[in-house]
């Protein structure tokens, strides 16, 4: 579903944040990516999510091929995804209902199917309660899981989180994890960077180790992970 | 759309203050440029009105018959370039002259001042070169004694207009851009406040077109309102000018329409390039 194969970045002025990134995400995963800041954790994440694209190799996410894309396809493939991050990036000016409707509305849902979704949504993260509240009225917590109902507001396939629990206390933090294993439980991929090494050893999860903008460490590689140049890789991408 | 243009009036009600001051720039730019454009249009009604007076006179000697200057007339009132033509009798002419110069009106006798054909010139052939030439084909008639056109009065009308319309060309251009920038600066400054909400839009899934149109929706509203405000601007400014100053000419509302728009377009156009050059970046 996604997959990287010899994936190099370069930055013009930082210079290569990436070398030979070679991995692949399947369905249902949950995958860390751990490593020290400046590793290159968030360029592998922005690269999912055609924030950035490659300097040389393939970014291939849910069909969308970094070699093929056209600017239109951006769009339909976020919309197959949702994002995560460390700031929250929600929109201050509106309540939390609007925060997450917002992401429906961008999309084209009927609006009468939006108060009802957005009530499913609020109810899965445990916001119920603070539908009408600002952004600065809630903890850090409760604005990580309105950014996290945000994401899951169009069924994606794959969350894509960076850091989301990096601005957050151990309890909170927690909350987030155990969220995110709901969302995976429920079918969809989990891509998380994080340094946090405690929750990772807690979790017990596929792990892919950067640093220097190189995998050091791919926990799958034991075990069960096809490399995309297995022959015998499977093509889900649909 | 629907969803394009409330999200263009919420970014109204959430930024009032904002909002207020894009609406009060662009109204300010174009305030500017509306009052350079009523000067220029006062000076074209002014001059307009002094080159209707363009006329030339063909003095007639003394015993012309009157079949004569009749055939004459209906031929130089063919002419393309005139717009009237009259004869004026030698009584007329002495009335004319005793009414202009009152107090000296007993110093003309019965007869001093020939008859003429007076000719005026339709718009558009009151240059030196056309009333020469036109006073050349008068001139043929061999009962003409005389001809006259102010000939140095009428090259300095004809400078005078080639100056003020490069003049206000050149003005003119010049506020246009300095109008334009400034609105597209305000714009830009109104887009850059909400790149956090694009940025957003963005990761959701948003398209270019859904981005754009609320922006575009307010840098028309913008525009349309900097217009109206400017205009009324421009009223408050010229009534103030005709109590103390001196009467001067409003637009007519033709021209009032065309300002308004031209604040919605420039509002338009400096969303459109603001929002593209965010988008590219973010």
């Amino acid at each position: 579903m996604i997959r990287f194969s010899h994936v190099h970045k370069r930055f013009a002025r930082t210079g290569a944040a990436l070398q030979d990134v070679t991995f692949q995400v399947n369905k249902g995963e949950f995958v860390f990516i751990t490593g020290p800041s400046g590793a290159g954790k968030s360029t592998i994440l922005k690269l999912c999510f055609f924030e950035e694209q490659p300097s040389t190799g393939e970014v291939k996410v849910y069909g969308t091929s970094s070699a093929t894309f056209k600017p239109a396809d951006i769009p339909r493939l976020r919309r197959r995804l949702g994002v995560v991050f460390q700031d929250f990036r929600l929109l201050e000016d509106r309540n939390v209902e609007s925060n997450v409707a917002f992401a429906l509305e961008v999309t084209g849902t009927a609006p009468s199917q939006i108060g009802p979704r957005v009530s499913r949504l609020l109810a899965q993260v445990g916001l119920a309660a603070k539908a009408t509240a600002l952004p600065r009225e809630l903890s850090g917590g409760e604005q990580q899981r309105v950014a996290i109902a945000r994401a899951l507001a169009n069924d994606p396939v794959a969350l894509i989180a960076d850091e989301p629990t990096g601005n957050l206390d151990e309890r909170a933090t927690r909350g987030i994890f155990q969220l995110f294993r709901d969302i995976n439980a429920n079918g969809t991929a989990v891509l998380m960077a994080t340094h946090d090494l405690d929750l990772v050893r807690r979790a017990g999860c596929r792990t892919i180790e950067v640093n220097r903008g190189q995998i050091v460490f791919d926990s799958a590689s034991d075990g069960g992970f096809r490399g995309p140049d297995t022959p015998d890789a499977a093509e889900d991408d649909e | 759309m629907r969803l394009a243009v409330r999200e263009a009036l919420l970014a109204f009600r959430r930024a009032p203050m904002l909002s207020a001051l894009s609406v009060t720039t662009i109204a300010f730019s174009l305030f500017a440029f509306g009052l350079f454009g009523l000067v220029a249009l006062n000076i074209r009604n002014a001059l307009q009105t002094v080159e209707d007076r363009v006329e030339i006179r063909a003095f007639i000697a003394d015993g012309t018959g009157s079949e004569a200057t009749a055939a004459a007339l209906g031929d130089i009132g063919a002419f393309p370039e005139a717009a009237s033509v009259r004869l004026v009798s030698q009584t007329q002419a002495l009335d004319r002259a005793r009414r202009e110069l009152g107090e000296f009106s007993d110093v003309f006798e019965e007869g001093i001042l020939p008859a003429s054909i007076e000719l005026r010139l339709k718009p558009g052939f009151r240059d030196p070169e056309t009333v020469k030439a036109v006073a050349k084909r008068i001139e043929v008639y061999d009962f003409i004694d005389d001809i006259r056109f102010g000939e140095e009065w009428v090259e300095k009308l004809h400078r005078l207009r080639n100056i003020a319309t490069l003049a206000g060309l050149a003005l003119g251009l010049t506020f246009a851009v300095v109008a334009i920038i400034i609105i597209g600066s305000t714009i830009r400054m109104a887009v850059m406040a909400r790149s956090r909400e694009i940025a957003v839009m963005r990761l959701v899934g948003a398209t270019n077109g859904f981005v754009r149109a609320p922006f575009l929706i307010e840098g028309f509203l913008k525009g349309t309102l900097g217009g109206l405000l400017a205009l009324v601007l421009a009223w408050i400014a010229l009534t103030v000018i005709n109590r103390f100053v001196v009467q001067a000419t409003f637009f007519d509302p033709w021209m009032g329409a065309v300002g308004v728009l031209a604040g919605a377009c420039i509002g338009l156009a400096g969303s459109a390039l603001s929002v593209g050059r965010h988008l590219k970046r973010v």
